[in-house]
């Protein structure tokens, strides 16, 4: 009520204030529209100049408590008196203090593209949107109560020029009015309150209206939105918007049950929002809709060749006064929205969020460019506080460029375009691979030569030398170990051909065998030499050598038992002897021989282990 | 390619600060050309041998990594169930606030109105590393999130963790048990269970580093290394960070050391391999906060393993001095006899032990009494519950049903057993078998490995974690051990085949256990051997390779000595039994790898934090947890208070800090009277 009795003061300030201009206005039709949690005003004046001067600008009012819920103003402009909107064309706007108005009114001027002579008129369309005008009454309610908001406003239209002939007509959403303040000539049709016509008003005449209804659309404000926009010159520009989201209409009260509003979702939760869609452009892709905890799980997506909608709904059901906040993002193809022209290249995209039900106090929009853009400058249909900072993201050196705007109460009026100039080199597109291609060959360049040099601090010292030498040694006893083991397989093709022998009978072919693993075992001795030699002469081999020697000395024990072995075998078939014969010869000789071979075996395992 | 270059170009150095007249080893031997060509062939094919175990343990990583990201793919990368919350917000706390203020925390926040020290309460290993790749990843400008990092440390550690089980395998018996037993641990159930993506646990990590320090004690004994012994005190010092399964580590290595003692086989390796070990590693431990002097002062860090493995039954179950401090004791005193008898003559030697036994006895007596009477003088005997539950399965029933009512506290079922290791639980016992042929050092402690951990998991299901791994190598040795014995039955009795063709059969063989089962794994690894065996089997001369080939190739020699040693024991199969067998064992492999994938899949991959169900009109997402969790953080004022149950509180603690929270946790009875009563229950 305290509101309203301020109002009255302010009504007595200005009607005590003379008349200005000799404008008029000959006839005004305002249509607001209450249907959305955003109040939009449209209203077409017709503007008559009776003085003698033209006259190049016109003046629009609007008491300052309202003005500071302002969002949104644009004034077009009709030529001629004929109904066609052909022509239409939006004039500049800008706040002036003209001077002995009255303090609480706050003014925009509308510049006329060319003056208004003596007699002539013109018709202005004048779209006005207001944010948090609608006041929820009773602030509070409980989950089963429908939300009842109050809208104030002058029944007459309130305006530094005279005002011949006026008309206002308020819509309201498709239910319930509680109440509404009755003028004379006032009457309702369907959801709409008509009031008017009145005639001859002076100026600065204001007469509060006050209609309290039902209201259940959602509340949904948005009280920061960071929407960041990053191109990549691979083909994609990903956006992200992260949002703070509240229910601004009348704050719940008492508990929820989720049972109940479950069960009957329009009686017991009808001021509640569940949904939102997303009108994102066509052909977006990759969306996800998430918190910091995580995917959301309830959403859905769909969309043809205009459009791509996204419908999320947040975890909960939003009540009055309830926060939530989440983000979205969508990729969407490059040639979209990127441009050239003039050796720049410019990004085309919306400013405002793709939700049209939401009004954002904050927002933010930050396009970010491919690192090594230069020579970075907006250009947005409205005034935006704009910065500039760098992000420094995959692979990146020294950052990558942002353009940052910023922009307070923004509504979906807002949602134009904009753009962001810059150049860039297509050369460093290649950059990044390369990075890496460069990162893993110097990995790889640094582990061949780290494999490759010896690493030792001191290559003089005596434990070094020692290893050294011990690696020969070992290296040397290693030789040693292959050729005992290749005498053993030569023994082993010995004893092979005398198995040939007692099947084919084949004297001559054992006896060539037998020359050839003679040559070879001698060629093995002699290789064999220089090595034992190594070792007698190095002083640490001097644990093993016995060992070493023990095997040599088998071994040649063990070919000469063989060798002889081979010999009577042979003879034996050559005299034509029985084979019960040559098992008797031999059976004592084949003892040894494995016997022998077991030693050897074991000296070798026994040395492999060193 | 690049390794036969390395060979042939290297030019023995060493010459030159050579103080003995050597001639090169190059002009010693100069091989005949048939031996030469002999030799490139078998060094292509050792190359061939490591090349290919190189990309089969690359594709094993992957393996282990890709097959833990089902939870990512059929829910979402998110944090799963209620510890890895607890601890995905310590490691936002520690990147958001450093080292210093993580230490120093004292979180407000939980279990009004107590609060909770963190700092000193949490096993800060999971969390440091975390943090670190972060930090790493951030520094390297790849801006991944904390919560991404943390999803993906268990994966990644789990490849790790197949690594660290191939070097330790390969340790006891060989590159192709090595491979196997990756192979295996890679998709163990019982491990996947705990580090699919987003279980942030202590776990994921710590079972890399059980393993690895064991690889590393037995790498160590292997060779007698000090570097070795050291970098196994640092990787058990990681351990002690990570998870307070240390313990087992810490009672498993002195059981070991006491087993070779016993046995006859002491070495200065064992001593190199422990001292360093228990000196070293019990300083870092008690740098940990949440352990501290508990490394050196509670009676789980000894056990009365002591009893029941020594059978000294006089000695009563409960020391102050830690069970690892008096295996030290015991090694030296070993380790001085050793030096004695070296030194003093048999005689003397005699008449030394019968004087040092006996005043030895007294004064044992003496420290004996004195510990009994003061251990006897605390309540618990200086054993907290959980460990007392351990070695007497129904104390915690008894006692403290608080821990006893906790599901993971229990004692498995055997559907458990065969769900968590399934085939392995058949291959363990071949493995045990193939452990003791012939017993080496290595092979010792992998057997006592098991045989504690199969106990350990038959008293509390979680500890089926510490089996998984136990059972993946031992099964991995009998897999490789069969496949050796009989593709080698295979190869003798294939016909009219020369013998340098054997890599050709073992590829023919490959193909076809390829075609036949897919299971790609266990068949390259026959591969593998046969590669090996190839090696042997030349008879060849090798030119003096560099330091690095001659490592590997002593490595190869090593494992043919073990490998002919069996050849000597074992008969021949029957061709067509050798191939059946195969057949049948490539059959389990398949049949495991289906099982590991189905229970990586299904079993293992919820996050408990959304639950999905399967109706006949399609998939159900039920995220209440996470509705009510959002609206808390959203629209609570920060002083409120909210009361919980037991462990919803770490993601309730994450998901809305902004509050003091009232939960309760297992430790404190009284707490959870209040919240009952509150919660009217």
């Amino acid at each position: 009520m305290g509101f309203r009795f301020d109002l009255f003061i302010v009504l007595i300030a200005i009607l005590s204030v003379p008349v200005l201009s000799d404008l008029i206005l000959s006839k005004v039709d305002r249509r607001i529209d209450l249907t959305s949690q955003v109040v939009r005003i449209t209203s077409t004046l017709k503007v008559e100049n009776s003085g003698n001067d033209p006259v190049s600008e016109v003046l629009l009012a609007f008491p300052e408590h309202q003005e500071k819920n302002l969002a949104y103003l644009t004034a077009s402009f009709r030529e001629g008196k004929g109904k066609g909107k052909g022509s239409t064309s939006s004039l500049p706007v800008e706040v002036v203090h003209p001077q002995g108005m009255p303090p609480a009114l706050v003014f925009y001027s509308v510049s006329l593209p060319k003056g208004l002579g003596k007699g002539e008129s013109l018709t202005l369309d004048v779209l006005v949107v207001f944010t948090h005008s609608l006041k929820p009454f009773p602030k509070e309610i409980t989950q089963a109560d429908f939300q009842l908001v109050v809208f104030q406003d002058s029944g007459h239209y309130l305006s530094p020029y005279e005002v011949k002939f006026q008309s206002l007509s308020v819509k309201l959403p498709d239910a319930r009015i509680e109440s509404y303040t009755r003028l004379e000539n006032t009457k309702t049709v369907g959801s709409e309150i008509k009031y008017g016509p009145y005639e001859n008003h002076p100026p600065f005449s204001y007469s509060p209206i006050v209609v309290h209804f039902e209201q259940n659309q959602p509340f949904a404000v948005a009280e920061q939105l960071v929407r960041e926009i990053e191109i990549s010159h691979w083909g994609n520009v990903q956006v992200t918007e992260h949002y703070k989201l509240i229910h601004a209409g009348a704050q719940s009260k008492g508990e929820f049950s989720r049972l109940d509003y479950q069960a009957r979702p329009h009686v017991r939760g009808a001021s509640a929002f569940r949904h939102l869609v997303a009108k994102l452009p066509p052909r977006a892709h990759s969306v996800y809709f998430r918190d910091e905890i995580g995917n959301i799980s309830t959403s859905h997506l769909w969309g043809d060749l205009k459009k791509t909608e996204l419908e999320i709904e947040p975890r909960y059901p939003m009540f009055g006064g309830w926060r939530t906040s989440f983000f979205i993002g969508y990729g969407l193809p490059l040639q979209d929205f990127l441009f050239e022209s003039g050796g720049k290249r410019f990004l085309n995209i919306t400013f405002g969020c793709p939700m049209n039900e939401v009004v954002i106090d904050n927002l933010i929009v930050k396009v970010v460019l491919p690192e090594g853009s230069r020579d970075i400058s907006v250009s947005a249909p409205f005034a935006v506080k704009q910065w500039q900072e760098t992000k420094l993201s995959h692979l990146d050196i020294v950052g990558r460029p942002v353009a940052v705007l910023e922009k307070t109460n923004v509504v979906p009026e807002h949602n134009q375009h904009f753009q962001v100039y810059y150049k860039f080199n297509n050369i460093s597109l290649l950059r990044e691979p390369l990075m890496l291609i460069s990162g893993f060959f110097f990995l790889f360049v640094t582990c061949i030569v780290y494999m490759h040099v010896d690493m030792s601090i001191s290559k003089s010292s005596a434990s070094y030398v020692m290893k050294l030498l011990w690696e020969e040694i070992q290296a040397a006893i290693q030789q040693v170990h292959d050729i005992i083991s290749r005498c053993l397989s030569i023994h082993d093709k010995l004893e092979a051909s005398l198995r040939d022998l007692s099947r084919t009978g084949d004297v001559q072919a054992c006896k060539a065998a037998r020359k050839a693993s003679d040559g070879q075992l001698k060629e093995l001795s002699k290789e064999l030499r220089p090595l034992l030699a190594f070792l007698q002469s190095s002083p640490q081999a001097a644990q093993i050598l016995p060992k070493v020697e023990e095997l040599v000395a088998k071994e040649r024990e063990l070919q000469e038992k063989l060798m002889l072995k081979h010999t009577t075998v042979a003879d034996s078939y050559e005299k034509k002897s029985g084979g019960k014969e040559i098992e008797n010869r031999i059976a004592s000789q084949q003892q040894k021989i494995v016997a022998l071979r077991q030693e050897v075996d074991d000296l070798l395992d026994y040395i492999d282990e060193i | 390619m690049t390794m036969i270059a390395i060979t042939t170009h290297f030019v023995p150095r060493g010459q030159q600060g050579s103080r003995y007249p050597i001639r090169s080893c190059q002009s010693l031997t100069r091989p005949s050309m048939a031996a030469s060509e002999d030799s490139n062939q078998s060094k292509i094919r050792t190359v061939f041998g490591s090349v290919l175990s190189f990309f089969i343990l690359i594709l094993i990583g992957v393996l282990a990594f890709s097959i833990r990201l089902f939870s990512v793919i059929k829910y979402e990368s998110v944090i799963h169930e209620f510890d890895p919350y607890f601890n995905y917000r310590v490691t936002q706390f520690l990147t958001k606030n450093g080292i210093y203020d993580f230490w120093n925390w004292f979180d407000d926040r939980t279990w009004y109105p107590l609060g909770r020290v963190i700092g000193g309460t949490v096993y800060p290993g999971l969390t440091l590393t975390a943090g670190s790749i972060w930090w790493l990843l951030n520094s390297l400008n790849i801006p991944l999130s904390v919560e991404t990092v943390c999803v993906f440390t268990a994966p990644i550690f789990s490849a790790n963790a197949a690594w660290a089980t191939y070097l330790l395998t390969k340790e006891v018996k060989g590159t192709g048990a090595g491979l196997t037993a990756a192979a295996l641990l890679a998709m163990v159930p019982s491990y996947i269970s705990r580090s699919v993506a987003g279980s942030y646990d202590n776990e994921a990590v710590a079972i890399f580093a059980l393993i690895f320090t064991f690889y590393l004690y037995i790498k160590t004994l292997n060779t007698g290394s000090l570097f070795y012994a050291t970098l196994n005190a640092i990787t058990y010092f990681y351990m002690v960070c990570s998870w307070g399964g240390y313990t087992f580590i810490i009672n498993l290595i002195p059981m070991h050391v006491l087993l070779c003692i016993v046995t006859g086989r002491y070495s200065s390796r064992l001593y190199i391999a422990y001292a360093p070990l228990v000196v070293l590693g019990t300083l870092l431990a008690a740098l940990v906060p949440v352990v501290g002097f508990n490394a050196v002062m509670t009676s789980e860090h000894f056990a009365s393993f002591l009893v029941s493995s020594v059978g000294t039954m006089i000695l009563p179950s409960n020391f102050v001095v830690n069970f690892s401090l008096q295996v030290f004791i015991i090694i030296h005193v070993v380790a001085l006899v050793y030096y004695i008898k070296g030194i003093l003559s048999p005689k003397m030697f005699k008449v030394a032990v019968t004087l040092v036994v006996s005043v030895g006895l007294v004064v044992c007596c003496a420290v004996v009494a004195v510990l009994i009477a003061l251990v006897a003088s605390s309540p618990t005997k200086g054993w907290s519950g959980r460990s007392l539950s351990l070695l007497d399965p129904t104390y915690a029933s008894k006692y403290i049903p608080i821990i006893a009512s906790v599901s993971e506290h229990q004692p498995p079922t055997w559907p458990s057993y065969f769900m968590d290791i399934n085939v392995l639980a058949f291959l363990v016992p071949a493995g045990i078998v193939a452990c003791f042929l012939p017993l080496s050092d290595a092979s010792s402690f992998v057997v006592l490995y098991i045989v504690t951990s199969v106990y350990f998991s038959g008293v509390m299901v979680r500890l089926m974690l510490v089996l998984a791994p136990a059972a993946c190598i031992l099964s991995g040795i009998a897999l490789s051990e069969a496949f050796d014995v009989l593709t080698r039955s295979i190869k003798f009795q294939l016909p009219g085949l020369p013998e340098n063709s054997q890599i050709d059969v073992s590829l023919i063989l490959f193909m076809l256990l390829t075609i036949k089962a897919g299971d790609t794994t266990s068949s390259s690894v026959v591969t593998q051997n046969d590669a090996a065996k190839t090696n042997k089997n030349e008879d060849t001369l090798k030119e003096r390779p560099s330091r690095k080939n001659r490592k590997k190739e002593k490595e190869h020699v090593e494992k043919t000595s073990i490998k002919s040693q069996i050849k000597k024991r074992l008969l021949v199969l029957p061709l067509e039994a050798s191939v059946a067998a195969i057949f049948l064992l490539v059959l389990l492999g398949a049949f495991y790898v289906v099982h590991c994938v189905w229970a990586a899949a299904e079993a293992y991959s919820a996050p408990s934090i959304v639950l999905t169900s399967h109706s006949h009109d399609g998939l159900h997402v039920f995220d209440d947890f996470r509705e009510a969790y959002a609206w808390l953080r959203h629209n609570t004022e920060v002083d409120d208070k909210v009361s919980f149950l037991h462990v919803y509180l770490s993601v309730v603690c994450l998901i809305f800090l902004n509050l003091f929270l009232h939960g309760i946790m297992v430790w404190n009875c009284s707490c959870i009277l209040i919240v009952f009563t509150l919660l009217e229950l």
